[in-house]
């Protein structure tokens, strides 16, 4: 038999009252939870990335399968690959049109220091353009390794005073 | 005892000169007639595949300083293949050599690399731009006396480098360059590596300062 339903309102004792908790903590769960990456695919490193995002891997049970190639709806640019002279300028670009907060994962050597590219066209590190957050070892990591850089990540951004950030922005 | 093919050419073009070569036929041909030699290859002979066009440095004051080298091979037969050289004219700092996209459209891309590497100026391209390195990029990366490391320039968008303090440097070699190791080895030892590793970024070799300083 269907009843109407009569609760028009919040209902106390359904509900269970109220959860009391800091902002930072509520902050910081949600931004931990649905971290969007900017995929900066730019080498074999992002083969490794697409293995991450499929089935057997699967970056969704962190909250960060939502690959966004737009870099206004992105969280967290992961540079996978080599950084070239001639690509720089534009990972520089595409950094600065991610809107705060924002994050950067540096996947592999070559984009942590160059690796074995000590030439004349490659970007020794992308850390000399964009702040990076995690570095990834690896010539290409595996799968579990940008988990585990995701994962520490995630713990990083479980400390930021996010809220005092948000007051003082 | 020359090759068929090297025969036939010499009949038609008598300034060609064979090539030494270790596999297929190789010949040398002046530059002014590269062009017909390799229209009667790919007209009459068959050589209707450009594989490759490259060239060679042959080091600061040679003469010729520069050879381009053409590779074709024959689709209708099977591992027929030659490779035509030709020294370049003009200067040391612009030498020169005939275009070939009208006889190959594919050579298009091919003397742009040369161009971007070398230095090559081919007469006759539709679109002489640089391929690898971009626009604006004061050297030649594959001359003889250009080093691996590099030289400090500006990166390619000036704003860029205004914001982030960050140049096109010598990349620190630390050891390498990174080659790789021949012989009845393992694969984990024939990895390209730095064979000096007595030095780092960190550690300075002697007499040196460090590459990098690095913040505690």
């Amino acid at each position: 038999m269907v009843t109407a339903n009569t609760e028009l309102g919040y209902n106390s004792k359904v509900e269970g009252g109220v959860i009391v908790s800091r902002a930072d903590a509520a902050i910081n769960w949600i931004r931990t939870n649905s971290m969007w990456p900017m995929p900066m695919g730019l080498a074999c490193c992002a083969i490794e990335l697409m293995a991450v995002g499929g089935a057997r891997f699967d970056i969704s049970r962190f909250g960060a399968e939502v690959m966004r190639f737009s870099p206004r709806q992105s969280d967290c640019m992961i540079v996978a690959g080599t950084v070239t002279y001639k690509m720089a300028p534009q990972v520089r670009r595409i950094y600065d049109q991610m809107a705060a907060p924002k994050w950067v994962i540096a996947m592999g050597a070559c984009a942590s220091s160059g690796g074995m590219y000590r030439s004349y066209a490659t970007l020794q590190g992308v850390d000399r353009i964009i702040p990076v957050d995690v570095y990834v070892s690896g010539c290409p990591p595996r799968p579990e390794a940008l988990l585990d850089a995701l994962m520490k990540l995630q713990a990083k951004v479980r400390r930021e005073p996010s809220a005092r950030r948000l007051l003082s922005a | 005892m020359a090759d068929a093919l090297v025969t036939a050419l010499q009949g038609r073009f008598p300034s060609i000169t064979e090539r030494a070569s270790a596999d297929h036929p190789a010949v040398n041909v002046p530059l002014d007639e590269i062009v017909a030699v390799l229209r009667y290859l790919r007209d009459e002979q068959g050589f209707d595949l450009l594989m490759d066009l490259t060239a060679i440095d042959w080091s600061e004051g040679a003469s010729p300083r520069f050879t381009v080298v053409y590779h074709l091979l024959s689709t209708a037969r099977p591992g027929s293949y030659v490779r035509v050289a030709a020294a370049c004219a003009g200067t040391e700092a612009e030498p020169t050599a005939p275009s070939i996209v009208s006889l190959w459209p594919g050579a298009n891309w091919h003397e742009r690399e040369c161009f971007d590497m070398f230095g090559i100026k081919f007469d006759g391209h539709p679109d002489l731009r640089r391929i690898l390195m971009w626009d604006g990029y004061p050297y030649h990366p594959l001359r003889k006396e250009f080093p691996l490391a590099g030289i400090e320039t500006a990166l390619p968008v000036a704003d860029i480098e205004e914001e982030t303090g960050t140049r096109v440097v010598a990349a620190p070699m630390a050891g390498g360059p990174f080659v790789a190791s021949t012989g009845e080895i393992n694969l984990t030892e024939a990895e390209p590596r730095a064979k000096d590793q007595s030095w780092s970024d960190r550690a300075a070799q002697p007499g040196q300062t460090p590459l990098r300083q690095v913040k505690e």
